[in-house]
C-alpha cells in the first residue's frame, strides 16, 4: 500500500474511533420511517399507529392514487406559433453570442436559447481573452434571470411601501420634476465600475446636461489602491493586463487570482497554459503564494507560506530588498517565512523576464513597492502589459468616501443608483442608507429590492444582461458586445434608455456617419418601431459609425467580440515610483489576532446572493455551503475554542461530526459579528478569515421575515452575516484586514459541509510527484498501481481487462465513450458543477438536506489535504460518475434500472428505478444521489412539499419549485421526482445529438466536436472527453500517447474499468511531496512515542 | 402458395417485357410525375384549378410553344410586361408564382406532358389494412375453447358416473357423489380460473394507462388531412417541416398556413362527411383560420395593427389538441426517424393522407417502439459498393461480420438502438 496519506479532515487524519465507526457506517441515516419498536412493546392498537389510522392512511392513499391516475387523459393541446420567425425550429436551440456583466466583470459568452428561453452559459472560443472559459458566476447568471425577486414594474416609495407606477412616461415626469426641483445642488450617478464605451459616452452627456453633477464608480471590494499607485509610478491610473502564461515564476501576495482577483477566468486560462504537462522534459510554471488564509490559489501553489494579515508590506518589502530593491528589509522573526522570502527571491530572479508578482493589497504603498519589484524582475512589457489595460475596476475609495459624507450633509441633490449596493458593502452602509433615504431624490436601477434600492424614493428596474443591449471594454481595445437573447420578461427598462430621456440626447447626433452594407446601399440605422432615444438605437448607431458597416457590426454580433488583430504589448513608463516613501509608510499595526476578508468563489461580492446554484455550491477549500464563517487554524482554536483537533481523537470527533460549530465573537474596531469556527488546516495561525457577500438583511430585518423573503429573497436571507462593516478606511483606501478580538461565546450554528462524508479509507486516489523526479523517473509516478494491476492478472493470463474478473467482457463496437480529467490543470474553481447543475436540471436541496449529506450535485469536486497539519498542500479532484464498464452500481439493482450501454455509459432509468438505493451503497465512488424530496417540484400533486417548508426544506428550494424559476429548466433532460436515484449521465443529452448531427452529415469525426457541460465550462481545459475508439480523438491520444506516465484509474484495482481517467498532479518545488516527507501520522506517533 | 408465386412471377415478367417497350417514353413521363410533385403540386393541380390553374391543357391557351419557359423562369418579371402574363395575375393573384430557374426546357416539357396524360386514379390500398381477420379468429378461437372445455366437463361427468357403476358393479361401496357445483377441484379450478382472468385484465388495463391508440379529438378547426395531403398531394414535410430538422415535427404556424389560403377561399372537392354524417363546409373551417390570422379575405390584406402589439387585430395561435403524446421521460426526435432512418410518417402516423381528422394509428408504447427497433435494419454502410450511410464506417466489428457472414444485416438493435439511455434521459 501506498505510504503517502492524504486526509480530508481531522478524523480521517488521525484514525479516530468515531471516524471509524462512521467509514463503516457511511449513510448517516437514522430515519424513523415506522415507529416499530412502539408495536413489540405495546400492541398493536396502543401504538403509534394504531389499526385504524392504518387503514385510514390505506384508504386514503388508494383513493389518493386512484385520483391521480384517473383513468381520464387529461387534454393536451399544442399552440404553434402565429407568426414562426424565420430563425427558429421548435426544438432546435439557438446559440447567440453575448456577454455577461457583474460589477465590472465581463465574460464573452455564448447563449444556448431554447424555444425563445435563454438555458445556458458558455463560454465564447472566439475571445482571446478568456479562450471559452467561465466562472462559477457566469454558469449560474442564467437562473439570476429568472429570480423570482426581480423588481417587475417601476415603483414609487410611499411611506414604508412602495406603489406601482404604470408607465415609464409618468416615470420620466417625475423623475424630470424631482431633477427640477433640485436644481443647483449636483446630481450624483453612483455605479459600479462601467467599462462599456457607449454608456461612458451617455453619462458623459447626462452630466454635462447638469453641470455640477458627478459619476462616482464604487466597487464593492476595491482595487482603488492598486489604481492609484499605478498612477504614482506610471502616471496612468490603470490596472495593466497580465500575462501569466509567459511566467515562469508567479509569486502571489495574497492574491486569489484563479478565484476571486480581478479576472480570474482569464487568469486560469493562462495559468493552465504553465501547468501543462508536455513532452518528455516538461517545462512548468514556479507558483509561490504568500497568504495569511488558504485561498484557492494557495491550494494550487507549488510552494506556499504564511504570514499575518499586517505582514504583507513586510514581505512585500524582504522581496523587494532581495531582488535588488534599495529598501532596507524589515525583520522577519519566522523562519519559515524568510525562509520562503528567499526561495521566492532566487526563483524571481533566475528567471527575470518572465517572473511576475501579484498582490491583493488595497495599501497604495504596497501596491507601488510590488510595482518596484516587478519592474526590478523585468515583468513589464513581458508579463505585464500597459499596451492595452484591464477596465474591469476603476473605483476610487477616496470618491466614495466623500459621496458618503456629502450624502450625509445634504449637500447632494440627487443621487441616481446603477449595479452597486453601497448599503449593503459600505462598511458605515446602514448610516449611508439611512441618509440616502433623507435625500430629496434618490433613483435605483438596480434588478432587485436590495438594500440600497429599499432607501431610494425612485426604482426603474434595468434588464438583465441577458435581456439587453450593450457594450463592454474589459481590455483597452478589446471589445465584447452584448445582445438580448430574450425580450424583456418584466416592464423593465434599460439604464442607458433612461439616461438618454432624461438628458434629452436625440440618437440622431451620434449617427452622422451614413452607414452602407455590402452592396453599397444605404442602411437604415434607427430600427423599426423603436423609438430613437432608446438606447438599442444609440447603441447601434455608435458602433455602426465605429465599425463603419453593418457586415462588420453584423459579425461583431455574431461573434460576439471585437478585438485587435495583433495584440498590442509593452511595458509602462516606470518613473520610479517613490519607493522609500513609500517603504516608511507601511507601518502596519499587528495584534495578537487579526481578521482578514476574502470573497468565496461562489458568492464572491455578494451580487448574486440570491442565486440557489451559487449558494449551494461548495467553497472549494473548506467545502461548505450556505454560510460565511470565521477560519482558523486549529492552534489558534486550541487557544480560543479550546479544542484540540490535531491531537486530541475525541473533541476531534465532537468538532467534525456534528455540523453544529461553536461560536466565535469577533469584534474589529468595536463592530462585532458572531460567526460559526471552521477549523481548517493551512490557516496562519494568527488569523481569522471571513467571507464578505454574506448576510444580505432588508432594512426590515428584525419585525418582518416575509419582506425579506420578498425583497432580499429565499436563498440570500438568512445565509451568513455581513462582513462588510469589518472594513476599513486607511484616508486613501479601503483595507480589508485588520486586528481583532476573538472569543467564544458558548453558542453554536449549523455548517452545511459537504465532505465530511467522502472517506478515503487510505487509498490511494489521487497520485502525486513532484517535476524533478518526474523528469528524472516519470515511471516511478504510477509504479504502484501498475504494479498491483499486474498482480492482479491470474498466472499465465496476460490482459487486466479480461482476466482479472469472472464477468464476460461486452465489445463497444462503434463509439466508447471516455474522458479524462487533467489534475495538474485543474484549479478546483467548481465553474463546472454549475455547469453540469444548469445542463442538466440538477436539484437544489437547501442547507438542511445538505447537512443530512442529501445533496445532489452530480460534479463534486474532492478536497484533500496532505502532509502538515499547519500548512497542507492541496489538491482538487473532480469526482462523477466514473461509468465503469464493470460497474459495481449495475449488478446490484433488482429492477435492472441501472445497466450499461454498448458505448461504455452506465446507464440510469429514473423511471424504472424503485429507489432501494443498493446500487448507491455499491458505488465505490459515492457518486449516486438519491432524490430524498421532490426538489423542482416534479410530483403530479401541486402542494404536496408545503408541510415540508422549513421543517425538512428550506425556503431556497421553494424558489426552485416557483414557475419562473423553474423556465431554466433544460428541456431535453427529465426532471426527476422523488424517490429515483440521480447521477452523472455524461450529459448524454449532447452526446446523441452530436451523434445525430454526424449521422445526418454522414461524417463520423463530427462526434469528436462533443464537450459535456464541465468540460465546456472549464477555464483551464482539465477536461477532455471524446471517442476512445477513435484514434484521432484528444482522449486517445491523451490516455495512450501524450500522458501515458501520468494516466491513472481511481480505485481500479477493485476492477471496475472506469470511463474516467485521471492524470496525476506534478509540482513543481524542490520540496519532496508527500511520499517521501515523514507524514503527519508518523510525526504523531513519533510525537506520541516521545511523550 | 406456389400458385401466388407464380401469378406474382408473370405478372412480374410482362411488366418487365412492356416496360421495356415503353422505356423511353416511361422515363420521361416519371420524371413528369416526379417534378410535379416537388416543384408545382404545392399551388397546381394537374385537372384543376388551385392556387394556380389546372395544368392540363394550359400550353393551348398560351401565346407560343416558348412562352412557358420564359414564364417558369421570371413569373415576376413578365408580369408587368407581357399580356398574357397580365392576365393569369389577375385572375389568380395577388400570389406571384414562384421562380423556377433551375428547371430545364426537358423537364417543363415532361411536367406539362404529365399534367396532359393525367386521369385520376384511386389511391391505392394502404398496406396493413387487411389484418383485421386477426380479430374473428380470436373469436373463433374463444368458441372453441369453450366447446372444448364443455365437452371436457361433459366427459368427466361422464367418466365419474361410469366408474360410479363400475364401483357399484365390483360391490365397493363409497360415499354419495358430491355434485359438480360443489367438488372442490372444480371450484378450485373455477376459482384459479376466474383469478387468472381477474388478473389478465388488471395487468392489461394497468399497462394500457395513459394509451390512447384510435384518440381522435374534435379540433378547433376541422383540419382534413385527406383533403391537404391525399387529395392535392401536399407534401408532409411542407406543413411539418420540424421532422426533418428537429426532434418534433411541429404544427405548422398560422402564417404557413396563409402562404396558399391567402388565395384558396373556399372548398371546392368533394363533400366532407363527419363521422356521424354531418356534412363539413370546409369554406367556413377556412373562415375560421382567417380569423385565427386576423385577415379580411374581402380586403386581401391583415387587419391593420392598431394595438401595437407587433401582431394583426384579432390574430391568435390556434390551441390544437395534441393527439400523439409521450410520456415526459421518453425522448422522441423525429429528425433522427425522418432524416437518419428515412422512415415513412406513415409508419408510425398510418395512412394519413386518408384520415379526415387524425386519428393516433399506432399505439405508442415501449413494446411497440422496441419491435420496431429490432427488425429495422439501418442504413449501414457497404464498404466495397459506398452504399449507405457513411456514419457508420467506424463499426469495425460489424463490418468484419458481415463480410464473414456473421450476421446478415445491421438492425437499429445491433447499433444499440434499444438500450435504455437512447430514449430516457
Amino acid at each position: 500500500m501506498n505510504n503517502k496519506k492524504y486526509w480530508q479532515n481531522f478524523g480521517d487524519l488521525t484514525q479516530s474511533e468515531r471516524f471509524q465507526e462512521d467509514s463503516k457506517k457511511e449513510f448517516k441515516e437514522e430515519l424513523e420511517l415506522l415507529p416499530l419498536e412502539d408495536l413489540e412493546s405495546k400492541g398493536l392498537l396502543d401504538a403509534k399507529t394504531p389499526r385504524r389510522d392504518f387503514l385510514k392512511y390505506l384508504g386514503f392513499s388508494t383513493a389518493a392514487a386512484a385520483l391521480a391516475a384517473s383513468c381520464e387523459m387529461p387534454v393536451r393541446k399544442a399552440v404553434p406559433y402565429l407568426h414562426r420567425p424565420d430563425d427558429l425550429i421548435p426544438g432546435v436551440p439557438n446559440y447567440y453570442a453575448s456577454t455577461y456583466v457583474n460589477g465590472g466583470d465581463a465574460i464573452s459568452v455564448v447563449v444556448k436559447q431554447r424555444d425563445g428561453r435563454p438555458i445556458k452559459i458558455e463560454g465564447n472560443e472566439l475571445s482571446t481573452i478568456t479562450r471559452g472559459g467561465t466562472n462559477a458566476q457566469s454558469q449560474a447568471s442564467v437562473l439570476d434571470l429568472y429570480d423570482p425577486i426581480r423588481l417587475r414594474h417601476p415603483l414609487q416609495k410611499s411611506g414604508n411601501d412602495f406603489k406601482e407606477i404604470t408607465s415609464f412616461d409618468a416615470f420620466d415626469k417625475m423623475v424630470g420634476d424631482a431633477i427640477a426641483s433640485v436644481a443647483g445642488k449636483p446630481l450624483v450617478l453612483l455605479t459600479s465600475t462601467i467599462n462599456s464605451p457607449s454608456t461612458l459616452e451617455i453619462i458623459a452627456a447626462f452630466l454635462a446636461k447638469y453641470p455640477g453633477s458627478r459619476h462616482v464608480q464604487y466597487d464593492a471590494v476595491s482595487y482603488s489602491g492598486m489604481l492609484l499607485a499605478n498612477e504614482a509610478c506610471y502616471g496612468k491610473r490603470a490596472i495593466p493586463s497580465y500575462r501569466f502564461d509567459k511566467a515562469k515564476t508567479i509569486v502571489s501576495l495574497g492574491a486569489d487570482f484563479l478565484g476571486t482577483w480581478l479576472n480570474p477566468v482569464e487568469f486560469s486560462r493562462q495559468y493552465s497554459e504553465t501547468k501543462k504537462i508536455k513532452g518528455e522534459k516538461p517545462e512548468l510554471s514556479r507558483h509561490i503564494q504568500f497568504e495569511s488564509m488558504i485561498s484557492m490559489t494557495g491550494g494550487n501553489a507549488d510552494d506556499r507560506f504564511l504570514h499575518k494579515p499586517s505582514e504583507t508590506g513586510a514581505v512585500a518589502l524582504a522581496l523587494l530588498a532581495k531582488v535588488g530593491g534599495t529598501v532596507t528589509a524589515p525583520a522577519i522573526s519566522d523562519a519559515k517565512l524568510s525562509k520562503g522570502i528567499d526561495l521566492a527571491a532566487a526563483a524571481l530572479n533566475a528567471t527575470k523576464g518572465s517572473s511576475l508578482v501579484v498582490c491583493s493589497s488595497n495599501d497604495v504603498n504596497i501596491q507601488v513597492i510590488v510595482n518596484a519589484i516587478n519592474e526590478a524582475i523585468g515583468a513589464g512589457g513581458n508579463t505585464i502589459n500597459w499596451a492595452a489595460t484591464s477596465n474591469s475596476r476603476k473605483g476610487i475609495d477616496a470618491d466614495m468616501v466623500k459621496l458618503a459624507s456629502d450624502i450625509s450633509n445634504g449637500s447632494i441633490g440627487g443621487l441616481f443608483v446603477y449595479d452597486c449596493n453601497p448599503v449593503y458593502t459600505y462598511s458605515d452602509g446602514k448610516k449611508l442608507g439611512e441618509a440616502i433615504a433623507k435625500l430629496p431624490l434618490s433613483v435605483s436601477f438596480n434588478l432587485t429590492m436590495d438594500e440600497t434600492t429599499e432607501q431610494c424614493k425612485y426604482i426603474l428596474p434595468s434588464n438583465h444582461w441577458l435581456e439587453s443591449w450593450g457594450d463592454t471594454e474589459p481590455r483597452t481595445g478589446y471589445i465584447s458586445v452584448i445582445q438580448p437573447i430574450i425580450n424583456p420578461l418584466f416592464k423593465t427598462r434599460a439604464f442607458q434608455t433612461s439616461l438618454l430621456k432624461w438628458s434629452g440626447v436625440s440618437t440622431a447626433s451620434a449617427s452622422a456617419t451614413v452607414v452602407k452594407d455590402s452592396t453599397g446601399k444605404e442602411m437604415p440605422v434607427v430600427a423599426a418601431g423603436i423609438p430613437a432615444d432608446e438606447y438599442e438605437t444609440y447603441h447601434k448607431n455608435y458602433w455602426l459609425s465605429k465599425l463603419g458597416s453593418t457586415d462588420s457590426w453584423n459579425k461583431a454580433l455574431q461573434d460576439g467580440l471585437v478585438e485587435p488583430s495583433s495584440p498590442a504589448i509593452g511595458a509602462g513608463s516606470y518613473n520610479g515610483g517613490n519607493v522609500s516613501a513609500a517603504a516608511s509608510k507601511i507601518l502596519p499595526k499587528s495584534g495578537a489576532i487579526e481578521v482578514v476578508l476574502y470573497q468565496k468563489v461562489s458568492i464572491g461580492t455578494g451580487a448574486q446572493a440570491n442565486n440557489p446554484w451559487l449558494q449551494e455550491l461548495p467553497d472549494p477549500i473548506t467545502k461548505v455551503t450556505w454560510d460565511n464563517y470565521a477560519m482558523l487554524s486549529p492552534d489558534l482554536a486550541k487557544t480560543l475554542l479550546g479544542i484540540d483537533v490535531a491531537r486530541n481523537q475525541r473533541e476531534a470527533d465532537n468538532y467534525e461530526v456534528h455540523p453544529e460549530k461553536p461560536v466565535l465573537k469577533v469584534t474589529v474596531n468595536g463592530k462585532v459579528l458572531e460567526l460559526p469556527a471552521l477549523i481548517i488546516p493551512g490557516m496562519q495561525n494568527a488569523t481569522i478569515a471571513v467571507a464578505v457577500g454574506y448576510g444580505r438583511e432588508s432594512i426590515n430585518k428584525d419585525t418582518d421575515k416575509k419582506t425579506n423573503l420578498d425583497r432580499i429573497g429565499r436563498a440570500a436571507y438568512g445565509a451568513g452575516k455581513n462582513a462588510y462593516p469589518f472594513v476599513g478606511f486607511d484616508g486613501t483606501s479601503f483595507i480589508y484586514n485588520a486586528v481583532a478580538t476573538a472569543e467564544k461565546t458558548g453558542d453554536t450554528y449549523p455548517l452545511a459541509q459537504t465532505q465530511v462524508h467522502g472517506f478515503t479509507e487510505g487509498r490511494p486516489v489521487v497520485y502525486e510527484t513532484n517535476l524533478a523526479s518526474f523528469i528524472a523517473n516519470p515511471e516511478a509516478l504510477l509504479e504502484e498501481p501498475n504494479t498491483e494491476r499486474k498482480n492482479l492478472v491470474p498466472d499465465g493470463k496476460t490482459d487486466y481487462v479480461t482476466d482479472a474478473t469472472m464477468y464476460p467482457n461486452f465489445s463497444k463496437p462503434g463509439i466508447k465513450w471516455g474522458m479524462s480529467i487533467d489534475l495538474n490543470t485543474c484549479t478546483g474553481c467548481s465553474a463546472c458543477i454549475v455547469a453540469c447543475t444548469a445542463e442538466n436540471n440538477v436539484s437544489v436541496v437547501g442547507k438542511m438536506q445538505v447537512q443530512r449529506a442529501h445533496e445532489m450535485h452530480w460534479l463534486r469536486i474532492d478536497r484533500y489535504f496532505v502532509g502538515d497539519l499547519e500548512n497542507p498542500d492541496v489538491l482538487f479532484q473532480p469526482m462523477l460518475c466514473q461509468h465503469c464498464d464493470n460497474a459495481p452500481c449495475e449488478n446490484v439493482c433488482p429492477v435492472a434500472a441501472t445497466n450499461h450501454s454498448s458505448e461504455g455509459l452506465n446507464q440510469m432509468i429514473y423511471n424504472r428505478c424503485i429507489g432501494t438505493r443498493y446500487c448507491a451503497n455499491n458505488c465505490p465512488y459515492k457518486v449516486r444521489r438519491f432524490n430524498w424530496l421532490d426538489f423542482t417540484g416534479a410530483d403530479s400533486f401541486a402542494n404536496n412539499q408545503e408541510p415540508l417548508r422549513n421543517v425538512d426544506l428550506d425556503e431556497a428550494v421553494f424558489q426552485m419549485n416557483d414557475d419562473l424559476a423553474r423556465m431554466v429548466l433544460n428541456p431535453d433532460v427529465t426532471v426527476r421526482s422523488r424517490g429515483v436515484m440521480e447521477k452523472c449521465s455524461f450529459c448524454v443529452q449532447r452526446l446523441q445529438d452530436s451523434k445525430l448531427e454526424a449521422k445526418k452529415q454522414q461524417d463520423p469525426t463530427l462526434v469528436r466536436n462533443v464537450k459535456t457541460a464541465c468540460m465546456q465550462a472549464c477555464p483551464t481545459d482539465a477536461i477532455f472527453f471524446g471517442n476512445v475508439n477513435d484514434r484521432e480523438s484528444e482522449v486517445y491520444k491523451i490516455r495512450n500517447v501524450e500522458q501515458t506516465n501520468r494516466n491513472f484509474y481511481v480505485i481500479e484495482q477493485l476492477h471496475t474499468l472506469p470511463n474516467v481517467s485521471y492524470l496525476a498532479k506534478v509540482r513543481n518545488t524542490d520540496r519532496k511531496v508527500a511520499s517521501d516527507e515523514e507524514t503527519q501520522e508518523e510525526k504523531l506517533s513519533n510525537e506520541k512515542a516521545e511523550a | 402458395m406456389s400458385r401466388y408465386r407464380k401469378i406474382v412471377y408473370k405478372a412480374f415478367t410482362s411488366i418487365l417485357f412492356i416496360a421495356f417497350f415503353l422505356s423511353g417514353n416511361n422515363v420521361l413521363a416519371q420524371d413528369g410525375a416526379a417534378l410535379f410533385k416537388a416543384n408545382c403540386a404545392n399551388c397546381h393541380k394537374p385537372d384543376k384549378d388551385y392556387t394556380g390553374p389546372a395544368l392540363k391543357g394550359v400550353r393551348a391557351g398560351e401565346p407560343n410553344a416558348d412562352w412557358v419557359y420564359k414564364w417558369v423562369a421570371n413569373p415576376a418579371g413578365m408580369i408587368s410586361t407581357d399580356p398574357h402574363a397580365k392576365m393569369l395575375f389577375a385572375k389568380y393573384g395577388p400570389t406571384v408564382m414562384t421562380a423556377f430557374p433551375q428547371l430545364k426546357k426537358e423537364e417543363i416539357d415532361a411536367i406539362l406532358k404529365y399534367a396532359d396524360d393525367y386521369t385520376e386514379t384511386k389511391a391505392p390500398p394502404p398496406p396493413g389494412e387487411s389484418t383485421d381477420a386477426g380479430g374473428d379468429n380470436s373469436l373463433l378461437f374463444g368458441i372453441l375453447t369453450l366447446v372444448l372445455a364443455v365437452i371436457a366437463f361433459v366427459l368427466l361427468q361422464v367418466n365419474s358416473n361410469l366408474r360410479k357403476l363400475t364401483d357399484e358393479k365390483e360391490g365397493v361401496h363409497r360415499g354419495e357423489p358430491v355434485p359438480f357445483y360443489r367438488n372442490k377441484t372444480y371450484l378450485m379450478i373455477g376459482v384459479l380460473a376466474l383469478f387468472t382472468l381477474a388478473g389478465y385484465f388488471l395487468v392489461n388495463s394497468a399497462i394500457g394507462l395513459g394509451r390512447q391508440k384510435g384518440y381522435q379529438p374534435e379540433q378547433p378547426i376541422y383540419y382534413s388531412h385527406k383533403v391537404h395531403a391525399g387529395v392535392n398531394q401536399i407534401s408532409c414535410l411542407y406543413c411539418h417541416g420540424g421532422a426533418q430538422d428537429s426532434k418534433q415535427a411541429s404544427i405548422p404556424s398560422v402564417n404557413q398556413c396563409m402562404n396558399c389560403h391567402m388565395a384558396i377561399k373556399e372548398y371546392t372537392g368533394e363533400p366532407i362527411l363527419k363521422e356521424d354524417g354531418k356534412m363539413v363546409n370546409g369554406t367556413a373551417e377556412i373562415q375560421k383560420l382567417y380569423s385565427y390570422a386576423g385577415w379580411n379575405p374581402d380586403k386581401k390584406q391583415y387587419n391593420p395593427d392598431n394595438d401595437h402589439d407587433g401582431i394583426p387585430d384579432g390574430a391568435r395561435p390556434i390551441e390544437w389538441i395534441k393527439i400523439h403524446n409521450l410520456p415526459d421521460h421518453v425522448y422522441f426526435n423525429h429528425s433522427q426517424h425522418v432524416k437518419v432512418g428515412k422512415q415513412q410518417c406513415q409508419t408510425c402516423h398510418g395512412n394519413i393522407q386518408e384520415m379526415p381528422e387524425v386519428h393516433q394509428f399506432a399505439e405508442l408504447s415501449m413494446g411497440w417502439c422496441i419491435n420496431c427497433h429490432r427488425e429495422t435494419k439501418v442504413d449501414f454502410l457497404n464498404k466495397e459498393t459506398g452504399e449507405g450511410n457513411k456514419f457508420y464506417s467506424i463499426y469495425e466489428k460489424f463490418h468484419n461480420d458481415l463480410k464473414n457472414h456473421k450476421m446478415d444485416s445491421v438492425t437499429v438493435e445491433s447499433i444499440g438502438g434499444t438500450e435504455c439511455q437512447k430514449c430516457h434521459y
